[in-house]
């Protein structure tokens, strides 16, 4: 029951990580960029969601809209502002570009939102639920994996069978090419923000009613989901939700084994020795470079 | 070498004092500053958490302090006339803002008394300070058991509200009385506060082993599923849950333990009435029994009665006792105001020094919004309140209510 009980705890709270994870892979297949304010960008869509629903007293499909919507923007935001200007002159000042903008948009958030914590009202999602096997399961725990699960096959089905997702790809392999074939890099990347935006902010909207929304919530989510980024590989859709599964399950597995005192302490070791087993991560295969 | 003539003003004076008009010029300058003097406020400090998660445990210390400064002041203020007034400053309930604050309102404000709050953290690292500055420290929230017994000698610090060791006694009792509880499950805040609690709990258990200690199990502010921590103690027996954290984990603790369907009793210490505990808890909120010192329910004394109509006269918001956002805060730092009021009267003046010594040895009784205090202080026990003042209650909707 222990085991079984840390399993589900685990595959939720991974998918939660995969899919805030799948915004890093989206960016890093187009443009081998990613958007550190990842976790700044899911608290965005939380805040946006409870605002829209709550304080202003608007139905929750609109709210969900204009949330994503808000992600969306952001995203493609991020890539004009923190991302562009400095891959343009060859500079990896992007890196703290966006480390930097995500701060920005915390403390933004902060002084308009405010420090008091939120908690959404409960709904069916979270007051629903199955037993199975012993075991409670809320409709929302089950719905996370599911809708996890089914923006990684859309992703990597995209990429490999759409004529826009080849186009996106096509830009990796090689900028001028694909200009040359028509492709318009730069909107292309910037979709692939936009893209990794909208993940952010169905992340951000599907943990609100399971955690308290506030400007830092992001935060540790944002590094965590990084870590399982890189864990899985970043090259692949599934490798980086299935890294998600496996690290939030590891996390929770090592809690109800070991105790909670020594969860970071194990599962980023466990991190560390991953990669040192395999550099490229769990998921990835080696990048193979024509001479 | 320079050698200074003695002074020859002996005699000078002497004939001068003979002359009426200047013995009348110094009489009359003496009063002015008297009378200056007199004029002069009392100032006294409150470092509390006045935004962020805890704000709303500030503002209702705020409201006690307040209303308690507003009564002494209609009475003609202290020590001849001087009126007190409140200084302000918000320690965002992290111990270096606490510090920063302290040394302002120490050195550059020259507080007379600073009054601390719900966390006990910043409370914690405030001690060391306030007794190096041998500035006079009145905690009215945090209940970590090191804040006054600190071990330093000669000890600043004074409290008017619940301690861990005693309250982690009370927790445990009620569990078994309420419940039938007989093994509980430790869910602790990882911080010096949750560790406080630790050492606390586990000592009642071992003093009075009617209920045992199934495990103890950690967590971070900004976790957000507990489950795996609940999974263990349900593994390990327990049958009734002991939570020591503020609101908003508190809350993920409540959301957890209603995801897993594991529907345990659950006996917080009072950190989850420093905020918007109810909604961020969801439906479950009221199954968390708390320990308070006050409530404005029920039948009220004279004090509370009197409290409970200042209050809504000053805050119009306030229209009953449900409107009384963490009470605690108000009913102890109220307490404390009116106690601390009483030894710098009894003192004479604001040095640090005589303050403590009356505090410790307050002479008379004090009718207050808790007890009717007599001694409250003494020179080994600077806790004005003990297990037979703490009551238990639970949240109905966003009321606080004590448990029938």
């Amino acid at each position: 029951m222990l085991v079984a009980s840390a399993l589900l705890s685990g595959l939720g709270l991974g998918s939660m990580y995969g899919l805030l994870a799948l915004g890093f892979y989206v960016t890093h297949a187009v443009s081998h960029t990613v958007n550190f304010a990842q976790g700044s960008t899911m608290m965005l869509g939380a805040v946006v969601c409870f605002t829209v629903w709550v304080t202003f007293g608007l139905p929750l499909t609109l709210a969900v809209i204009v949330a994503l919507a808000a992600c969306t923007v952001w995203g493609a935001l991020v890539e004009r502002v923190a991302v562009r200007p400095f891959v343009a002159r060859g500079s990896d000042a992007w890196l703290i570009a966006t480390v930097a903008l995500g701060i920005v948009i915390d403390n933004v958030i902060l002084f308009t939102f405010g420090k008091d914590p939120r908690g959404m009202p409960p709904g069916i999602l979270t007051t629903g639920s199955v037993t199975v096997a012993g075991i409670k399961i809320q409709y929302l725990q089950a719905l996370i994996p599911v809708v996890g699960l089914l923006l990684a096959a859309g992703l990597h089905l995209s990429f490999q069978r759409s004529r826009y997702g080849k186009a996106l790809l096509a830009v990796v392999q090689n900028k001028d090419a694909a200009r040359l074939m028509g492709i318009d890099v730069e909107r292309v990347i910037v979709a692939a923000f936009a893209v990794s935006g909208l993940l952010a902010g169905v992340a951000g909207i599907l943990v609100a009613p399971l955690f308290t929304i506030s400007s830092t919530m992001g935060t540790l989510f944002g590094i965590k989901a990084f870590a399982v980024a890189i864990l899985g590989g970043i090259e692949s859709a599934w490798g980086v939700v299935l890294a998600g599964l496996i690290y939030g399950v590891a996390e929770a597995l090592i809690i109800a084994v070991l105790g909670s005192n020594y969860s970071q302490i194990v599962t980023f070791a466990l991190v560390i020795l991953a990669l040192a087993v395999r550099p490229r991560g769990l998921f990835a295969r080696a990048e193979v470079k024509k001479v | 070498m320079w050698n200074p003539s003695p002074p020859r003003c002996d005699a000078s004076l002497r004939r001068a004092w003979r002359h009426p008009w200047v013995f009348a010029a110094v009489v009359a300058t003496s009063f002015a500053t008297q009378a200056a003097l007199a004029a002069e406020p009392i100032l006294v400090g409150n470092i509390a958490a006045l935004s962020g998660a805890s704000a709303q445990s500030g503002e209702a210390i705020t409201r006690g302090l307040s209303l308690a400064i507003d009564e002494v002041n209609a009475k003609g203020g202290l020590l001849g006339g001087r009126m007190l007034k409140l200084v302000q400053r918000d320690d965002d309930s992290t111990p270096p803002k606490g510090l920063i604050a302290a040394r302002e309102l120490i050195f550059k404000e020259k507080v007379a008394a600073i009054f601390g709050g719900i966390d006990t953290p910043v409370s914690l690292a405030m001690t060391p300070l306030m007794n190096k500055e041998k500035m006079i420290f009145m905690g009215v929230w945090a209940a970590g058991t090191g804040i006054t017994r600190n071990g330093a000698t000669p000890n600043y610090v004074f409290r008017v509200s619940a301690v861990d060791d005693l309250v982690d006694i009370k927790l445990l009792k009620y569990a078994h009385q309420k419940f039938g509880a007989g093994k509980a499950g430790l869910m602790l805040i990882n911080n010096p506060w949750g560790e406080s609690n630790q050492m606390g709990l586990l000592a009642a258990s071992k003093a009075d082993p009617t209920v045992q200690i199934a495990g103890v199990e950690k967590f971070e502010n900004n976790d957000v599923d507990m489950v795996p921590q609940l999974a263990r103690l349900k593994g390990s027996g327990a049958d009734a849950i002991v939570l020591v954290v503020n609101a908003p984990p508190g809350a993920q603790m409540m959301k957890s333990r209603e995801r897993m369907g594991w529907m345990v009793p659950v006996i917080s210490h009072w950190g989850i009435s420093g905020g918007r505990f109810p909604e961020l808890a969801g439906p479950t909120a009221g199954d968390a029994h708390f320990v308070q010192t006050y409530s404005f329910f029920g039948k009220q004394s004279t004090a509370g009665a009197r409290v409970l109509a200042d209050l809504k006269k000053k805050y119009p918001q306030i229209k009953g006792p449900e409107d009384i956002f963490a009470p605690v805060g108000t009913a102890n730092s109220y307490d404390a105001m009116h106690l601390l009021a009483l030894a710098i009267e009894q003192a004479g003046s604001t040095d640090p020094d005589a303050v403590r010594a009356a505090l410790e040895n307050l002479k008379g009784s004090y009718a207050g919004l808790i007890k009717a205090y007599t001694q409250p202080f003494t020179p080994d026990s600077h806790d004005a309140l003990g297990p037979d003042d703490y009551i238990m209650v639970h949240y109905e909707g966003d009321k606080v209510v004590p448990v029938q």
